[in-house]
């Protein structure tokens, strides 16, 4: 079954006087509980096209369907219910909130978005802490953390709301290798474990191989999407 | 909601030395207003009470067009005695009139045997005058401090005509006055006081028992000029006077030139215009406090805004509603404003309670070594602390709703 549907998706950004083609029609379909990432080099349109896809950005051209949702047709306060219950998000530099600890970041979502009564939340976060393995640290503040550490509490924070959907931009862009590639391990086991979708995109030719399915884009152009070691 | 208010000190304690001074420039103006008030209250409070109480009353009750043309002390112009039975009826039957005195108050001359000069006679009862302004026995500085001294016969000579005519207690004097036939009719009396003025130098007012003044005026029955006031509470002066208004069946029409008037104290001195000026001090000072509230706020909401755009473009990312948004920094306004009103009244209460125990002292006219006593009533500091907290909401309201209005994409860009 398709998540994620796209025909035809392009965005041109307009600046003063030169029209960038950041993603130009690109169509496909990524089916739930994949594993997929986007490679390329930077300005190949991979930001862009998950911004598109979690409902950041609007194409302007093209239909893209996500959990079924036409959700170029969604408003401001609508798409933003709809990342609150579909969409989880992974950021390079973690964007944890700095006052808050690795417990209450991953409990934010669940409270400002989702409200989620607090026994539910606690169950939840202190699951996922488990899951990430960074039970021991529910109380340190982000300062507090390492970066792989840090991204092992961004993780959790983008799956605690039970999204059918993850989107990391390039989330080990700012790890060591090795920490790397234990992140890219941890979402793919969270993939196994929930069977939500992960999509990630990245220019690290070292971690690429744990992906199932690779997109390479370039210019803005899909090129052509494969199979991977992972 | 608990947790928008746990999130939103989180923030707050993240740049601690700016909330720390936003508070407290919060605090010090709720501290200034909250003393300026009470201070000024006090004055304000010793100022009325030294007009009301030592020689006006709260309000008057005069015969219609009387008080137009007070200065000549028209003897015409008195309450019948049919229309003084009404009065004091009506004002029996109220239960927030303390006391209330008649007076007859005429112009006459003032003979020590060798010189003569004018002065006006106030005849009254001198229980019920002094019942009705009891501050006026603090100013008898020399002779009986007492009824007695307006016993008949006997005559409280007001300062400035005691000094000119070198009169001291226990001279005799002449009273002379015109009645209202035109004929001429005078009396002795006894020195039996001197009377400072209320409020400063000046003041011709000379008091005589009531029954003397019948006397040398020749008034057969009743008749009064005035019927002077007291109220239980100062603040209730109007809603006594409508009372009175509506037990003698004066409507607003029948008040402006009928048949009785009643005037409040602020209605006939001149002192009103100060209470006034006061209260028009105190109306800009809080206008001083809503400016002072709403740049502290404005400006630490701006840069809170400024400073964690990221911040607010992961949270809108991650599915936060704009309205979530806007709700978190005026929840971080409102938790400023709170804390800055609670430190301000706290301090504010502090300051008060240590001007009372200084017992500082000032003049006002010839009331001297008056104690500063401060008080502030629960609603204006309910008031203050309201308007703080509302100003504070207020201010955080722009930069809340630039907040809210983030586009994700372009505030998770940002540097």
């Amino acid at each position: 079954m398709n998540l994620i549907t796209a025909k035809d998706l392009s965005k041109t950004y307009a600046t003063d006087s030169v029209q960038v083609k950041a993603v130009q029609s690109v169509s496909f379909e990524i089916k739930a509980g994949s594993f997929l990432c986007f490679v390329g080099p930077s300005g190949s349109g991979k930001t862009t096209l998950l911004n598109l896809i979690g409902c950041l950005d609007k194409p302007s051209s093209g239909s893209l369907e996500v959990a079924g949702v036409d959700v170029i047709s969604l408003d401001r306060r609508a798409a933003a219910a709809f990342r609150g219950e579909n969409i989880g998000f992974v950021f390079q530099s973690f964007n944890l909130m700095p006052v808050l600890t690795s417990f209450e970041n991953i409990e934010y979502p669940l409270v400002m978005v989702q409200n989620k009564p607090q026994g539910e939340r606690r169950t939840r976060v202190l699951e996922l802490l488990e899951a990430v393995g960074m039970s021991d640290q529910k109380n340190k503040f982000p300062e507090q953390l390492s970066g792989g550490q840090k991204q092992r509490i961004a993780i959790a924070r983008a799956l605690v709301t039970q999204p059918k959907l993850v989107l990391a931009d390039e989330p080990t862009a700012n790890l060591d290798h090795e920490t790397a590639y234990t992140i890219i391990r941890l979402m793919k086991k969270m993939r196994d474990d929930l069977n939500t979708t992960f999509i990630f995109s990245t220019h690290d030719t070292r971690i690429i191989g744990e992906a199932e399915i690779i997109c390479t884009l370039e210019d803005g152009k899909l090129l052509h999407c494969e199979a991977g070691h992972g | 909601m608990g947790n928008l208010f746990k999130i939103a000190l989180r923030n707050l304690s993240r740049y601690k030395r700016r909330s720390a001074l936003t508070i407290s420039l919060i605090a010090f103006g709720v501290l200034f207003v909250l003393v300026f008030v009470a201070v000024t209250a006090s004055i304000k409070d010793f100022m009325i009470a030294q007009i009301t109480k030592s020689y006006l009353g709260d309000l008057e009750i005069h015969r219609g067009g009387y008080v137009a043309s007070i200065e000549s002390l028209p003897l015409n112009l008195n309450l019948a005695p049919a229309a003084v039975a009404r009065i004091e009826n009506t004002l029996e039957g109220i239960k927030d009139v303390q006391a209330y005195s008649e007076r007859i108050k005429f112009g006459a001359l003032f003979s020590n045997f060798k010189e003569t000069t004018n002065i006006r006679i106030n005849g009254v009862y001198p229980e019920r005058e002094f019942a009705t302004c009891p501050q006026m026995l603090s100013r008898i500085s020399e002779g009986e401090k007492s009824v007695r001294a307006l016993e008949k016969g006997k005559i409280l000579v007001p300062r400035l005509l005691a000094q000119g005519f070198g009169a001291k207690v226990g001279d005799t004097v002449v009273v002379v006055a015109t009645n209202r036939d035109g004929s001429v009719n005078g009396k002795t009396f006894l020195v039996s006081g001197i009377l400072e003025s209320a409020t400063g130098p000046g003041g011709r007012d000379g008091y005589i028992n009531f029954e003397d003044a019948r006397e040398i005026l020749r008034i057969p029955g009743k008749e009064v000029s005035e019927i002077a006031v007291s109220v239980r509470s100062l603040g209730r002066v109007e809603e006594v006077a409508q009372s009175i208004r509506g037990g003698l069946g004066l409507g607003e029409k029948k008040q402006k030139g009928g048949s009785i008037e009643v005037h409040t104290w602020s209605q006939l001195s001149p002192f009103a215009n100060i209470a006034n000026m006061i209260d028009l001090m105190t109306f800009f000072i809080k206008l001083m406090l809503i400016a002072i509230v709403l740049i502290s706020i404005l400006n630490v909401m701006i840069m809170a805004v400024y400073e964690r755009v990221r911040e607010i473009g992961t949270i809108a990312a991650i599915g936060t509603l704009p309205s979530k948004i806007l709700s978190l920094f005026l929840v971080e306004g409102f938790c400023l404003g709170v804390t800055g009103a609670v430190v301000g009244v706290f301090f504010g209460l502090g300051v008060i309670f240590v001007l009372n125990l200084s017992k500082i002292s000032f003049n006002f006219g010839q009331a001297t070594g008056l104690i500063l006593a401060p008080t502030i009533a629960p609603i204006e500091v309910a008031t203050a602390s309201l308007m703080v907290i509302i100003v504070s909401v207020l201010a955080s309201l722009q930069p809340a709703y630039k907040a809210s209005r983030m586009e994700p994409i372009e505030a998770l860009r940002h540097i």
